[in-house]
């Protein structure tokens, strides 16, 4: 017992890593505040191209979402990161993390609002445009609205996700939490570091996660 | 364009390495397999212990549940994977993986099963006490045949999700397909192995997720 408190809860260990956690921390925060504006907004634009006149697009998009929901996301980054080099082209950490988020978030959430506006009837569509709306503030201020709304509880748990993926940025040597611990985990032989990191994770996440789970169960019964 | 296709796409690449591609994509599924069986198969028993209405036991699943929920994979990936031989217990990261992949997947199913649970109207199992089957038999053929058709499409999109974490492995050595790819790169000072990785996962998982959507639809059509 003491063997494991001392592995996993060495207090003294924790104390040491914490600067360099914080510094992780900041970093995680940045990025999560890149990365899931960019996938909401992609995803939005990816939902509202499905509704699109234009066939190519709509089969375009259906396709490259269904690929990049297959495709596992330490893949792309690994291929942006590790593969374009070797044709050329040089990102730093912070760019190939962006794009393959996007990528993949994009897809993720386009699912999400898809649902939320094939959830509005198509009276609001019309009720909307009769009343002298254009299209584009059709959907700006009577479809979107309602559509985050309606799918709000998966919009917080896709979120949560791409919160806790960032994490494999870590894999690509950005200076994350997950990357600080782990650095600290090496240097001190102690596990401590790294789940001192988890908690971090979990005192951001768990609210989010309670919330997502409490709207699911309202929009179930 | 030359470049690219030499870079991401060499053929003399590709005819020396597809044996150990095909054998990462092997160990993949094999991963995938047993994580999917284990994780949906201990989500389905958590959901059930739930509904038996054990206040403490809930309490320990709800918050066990929810930290397997907020904390990313490769966290706990790391911690068991470099945690436990310094307190003498040492796993294959094959099965480092796997536990802690069926641990996460077990989390969101029991959610998933158990908000499809709740789902299932207070009379339906009423009915089914009055009739006179017992609480088992009520769960067994009433409760659970109307949940599952109705959790089916949610849980098979977290299912892939969660399998696709597979990929973490490479991360640990596990030799499964991202984990040769990487491997044959630093070989080869090339990206095809990346590539062909790429294409073997769209192999594994793309049927899946059709299959998915194709729930997904069936789904709303009975919804209408």
């Amino acid at each position: 017992m003491e063997a494991l408190l001392d592995q996993f809860f060495n207090v003294s260990v924790m104390e040491r890593a914490l600067p360099l956690l914080l510094r992780g921390l900041g970093m995680t925060l940045l990025l999560c505040l890149t990365v899931i504006p960019l996938g909401f907004i992609g995803g939005t634009l990816v939902a509202l191209a499905r509704l699109s006149r234009v066939a190519t697009l709509r089969v375009t998009i259906r396709v490259l979402t269904d690929l990049f929901r297959a495709l596992p996301p330490l893949v792309l980054l690994i291929l942006i990161y590790s593969g374009l080099p070797f044709a050329g082209i040089r990102l730093n950490p912070f760019t190939a993390v962006c794009i393959a988020f996007f990528l993949n978030s994009s897809a993720y959430y386009g699912e999400v609002m898809r649902a939320g506006i094939e959830s509005i009837g198509f009276g609001q569509w019309e009720a909307a445009r009769s009343t002298g709306l254009s299209g584009r503030d059709t959907v700006a201020f009577v479809i979107l609205p309602q559509a985050v709304r309606n799918v709000l509880p998966d919009l917080v748990s896709n979120t949560v996700e791409v919160a806790k993926l960032t994490s494999i940025a870590s894999v690509v040597s950005m200076t994350e939490l997950l990357y600080s611990a782990d650095m600290a985990r090496s240097l001190t032989f102690n596990a401590s570091p790294v789940v001192l990191a988890g908690l971090f994770y979990l005192v951001l996440l768990w609210p989010l996660v309670r919330l997502a789970s409490r709207l699911e169960h309202r929009v179930g019964t | 364009m030359e470049r690219f296709v030499e870079t991401f796409l060499k053929l003399s690449v590709i005819t020396s390495i597809w044996p150990k591609i095909l054998d990462g994509m092997l160990i993949t599924v094999e991963l995938g397999i047993v994580v999917v069986i284990s994780g949906l198969a201990l989500g389905l028993v958590l959901a059930l212990v739930r509904t038996a209405q054990i206040r403490p036991v809930n309490a320990i699943i709800v918050v066990c549940v929810d930290v397997l929920r907020a904390v990313p994979p490769l966290v706990m990936v790391l911690i068991v994977y470099f945690g436990l031989p310094n307190v003498g217990l040492t796993l294959p990261s094959f099965a480092v993986l796997w536990l802690v992949l069926a641990l996460v997947l077990a989390a969101f199913a029991e959610e998933i099963f158990w908000a499809g649970i709740l789902s299932v109207r207070r009379g339906q199992w009423d009915a089914a006490r009055s009739t006179g089957l017992s609480f088992i038999e009520t769960l067994a053929f009433v409760v659970l045949p109307q949940t599952v058709r109705m959790v089916l499409p949610p849980l098979v999109n977290r299912t892939i999700a969660i399998t696709k974490n597979t990929a973490l492995g490479t991360v640990i050595g596990v030799p499964e397909l991202l984990n040769q790819a990487t491997t044959q790169v630093s070989f080869l000072s090339n990206a095809t192995p990346l590539t062909m990785a790429a294409i073997g996962y769209l192999i594994i998982f793309v049927p899946v997720v059709l299959f998915g959507n194709w729930l997904e639809q069936r789904y709303a059509f009975r919804k209408a």
